[in-house]
């Protein structure tokens, strides 16, 4: 009875394939057009599939600007970026969830408010600083502000708030003290937030654009997508080298996803039904 | 003994609080000390900021009300708050109605489900300046697939990004493409959480499947799309990467598609009158709150808890 066709189910398939097509049509022109020569990226009308698949673009961007090392700092700071939310959060996230201390609820309101405001509010403060640190066009300039998230700690104590509190109990009958309850005993269990929050952090830090925009100039503090301006500026007309850096600027975020879906679209999926 | 045992007893109790509330700061410590650096204190200094004038140098010279007085009369600070009102009030309804009727699709029973929220959901996760210059080169006038495949056909070449019309419609349209599919994974989330039962009970009365999405689906749903619609408006009123890479400062459709956080960010780092670009910020701020702050107001009228 499942297996019999249904014109509705083929009318829905279409509509969702039609709309697939729109979704997915600039991905893989990106990277047909990577594999072309310029010559042939610009000819009209169009080739759809290249006539003979090369790597010119690629190696001719791995060449230009500094790219391989652009490419290392975005990795460098997206990882120092991912590690450093996950401690600070995780470590905050528990103690607001679990322990009682003086002003609690004043102090974890007032991070909370940071979540409130847009973040262009704190731009021009955060650059004077980041000048007076002396660290304007350096690769720390990239991630410092980024290593501290209201977000990430609120999402960390919703998950050690989900613990039931037994556990530590039982910890504490047994002597243990906070770090070792901490560490030993809540972290491991809240391992599922430690993977949401390092997806959307590590989304968040390889895809930042504005922030290292403003504070680094040089190329070889650059991360990928102010460097791709850049790119898109140099090689106005160079189609395929573009492509080809834009490649692989989302690739490596592209296969986290793919790794990673299920907690990913959960993830994403909870924001609305808790908020 | 044994109040020597209830003693030692309460001793070790104080201190056990005592070192709870000093574990305590310690594990946020880093947190809040981070936060208040470079996100409590910048609030505060913005704030500052907005009533000084502030040189290349970064001297503040306190100067009142006049960055607001001058932002009155600035024709840029009305163009791109008119701009970006624009891209928010298309953008919003266009793509809450788009993600829910994807959602809607993909909350029935069909084969391969999971493919197509995956690749719907692709663009969300991908560098909007990456995607940028795809949609850009697509759109080109010379040399984009698009007029090619126009023109193909007999009809007229367009400067999409080019014409002060249509540009600020083809960044619109790139905003779309990277959010539709993010906003239709919560609402879909929020449809598979209403119970069957009621749908039992709808088909039993002999709902067909129209009145059953209209009168079930949609107003169970309605603190979901709440929380879509405040969350897109908001992001949208903060677009900025997508028209940085897609328009530059020599498009003649540059006026007509500059919105505020990127005449913020001109006016903070191109210029260099962080004093006025702070105001700028200002006004940013107090526009999203009074918007949020209507649509909290209003909500009680139409969201369903």
């Amino acid at each position: 009875m499942n297996q019999k066709f249904s014109w509705k189910k083929l009318l829905v398939h279409l509509v969702l394939f039609a709309g697939l097509g729109v979704t997915i049509f600039p991905f893989l022109w990106m990277v047909l057009t990577s594999f072309k020569t310029s010559g042939e990226a610009m000819q009209i009308p169009p080739s759809i599939f290249p006539k003979k698949f090369i790597t010119v673009a690629y190696t001719q961007i791995i060449s230009s600007l500094p790219f391989a090392r652009i490419y290392f700092n975005t990795i460098l700071s997206t990882v120092i970026t991912v590690v450093a939310q996950l401690l600070f959060c995780a470590m905050a996230g528990y103690a607001f969830a679990r322990i009682k201390f003086p002003f609690k609820n004043l102090i974890f309101i007032l991070l909370l408010s940071v979540l409130m405001v847009p973040g262009q509010i704190f731009l021009i403060p955060q650059y004077l600083i980041i000048q007076k640190m002396g660290l304007l066009d350096s690769i720390p300039a990239l991630f410092i502000p980024n290593l501290f998230s209201a977000f990430g700690t609120f999402l960390m104590r919703q998950f050690f708030l989900s613990l039931p509190e037994e556990l530590e109990e039982a910890a504490i009958i047994d002597g243990c003290n906070r770090y070792q309850i901490f560490g030993k005993i809540m972290l491991p269990l809240v391992k599922p937030g430690l993977v949401t929050l390092s997806i959307f952090t590590f989304k968040f830090a390889w895809n930042d654009f504005m922030w290292p925009l403003i504070v680094n100039t040089s190329p070889k503090n650059m991360i990928l997508g102010p460097a791709l301006s850049t790119l898109q500026g140099q090689y106005t007309t160079q189609y395929p080298m573009q492509m080809a850096g834009a490649v692989m600027a989302v690739i490596p975020v592209i296969l986290i996803f793919f790794l990673f879906q299920k907690q990913f679209i959960e993830g994403v999926a909870q924001s609305g039904i808790k908020g | 003994m044994k109040s020597a045992e209830k003693l030692q007893g309460k001793k070790a109790g104080l201190s056990w609080k005592v070192k709870d509330w000093i574990a305590g700061y310690v594990f946020i410590a880093p947190v809040t000390i981070g936060l208040m650096v470079f996100y409590i204190w910048p609030f505060i200094q913005n704030f500052w900021f907005s009533f000084n004038d502030v040189n290349k140098f970064n001297v503040t010279h306190f100067i009142g009300l006049d960055n607001y007085r001058q932002m009155l009369s600035d024709k840029e600070v009305f163009q791109s708050f008119g701009n970006t009102l624009k891209y928010v009030v298309v953008t919003v309804p266009v793509g809450l109605f788009l993600s829910l009727v994807i959602a809607a699709l993909l909350n029935a029973k069909i084969k391969g489900k999971s493919i197509y929220r995956t690749l719907y959901f692709l663009p969300s996760v991908t560098m909007a300046a990456a995607v940028a210059m795809v949609w850009k080169w697509v759109f080109n006038e010379k040399m984009g697939i698009l007029n090619a495949v126009i023109t193909s056909f007999g009809g007229p070449r367009i400067g999409w990004l080019t014409n002060s019309k249509t540009a600020i419609f083809v960044i619109m349209l790139v905003g779309l493409w990277m959010t539709v599919g993010y906003n239709m994974i919560i609402l879909l989330a929020g449809m598979q959480g209403i119970s069957k039962t009621y749908y039992e009970a709808a088909a039993i009365d002999g709902a067909g499947s129209l009145t059953q999405f209209f009168k079930i689906t949609i107003p169970l749903l309605t603190p979901t799309i709440f929380f879509v619609m405040i969350t897109s408006i908001i992001s949208a009123f903060q677009v900025f990467d997508v028209v940085y890479m897609m328009v530059l400062k020599s498009n003649p459709a540059y006026e007509s598609t500059q919105t505020v956080v990127m005449l913020f960010y001109r006016q903070a780092f191109d210029y260099g009158y962080k004093g006025y670009a702070a105001a700028i910020s200002i006004l940013i701020f107090a526009v999203i709150m009074l918007i949020t702050l209507i649509q909290f107001s209003v909500q009680k009228k139409w969201v369903n808890y």
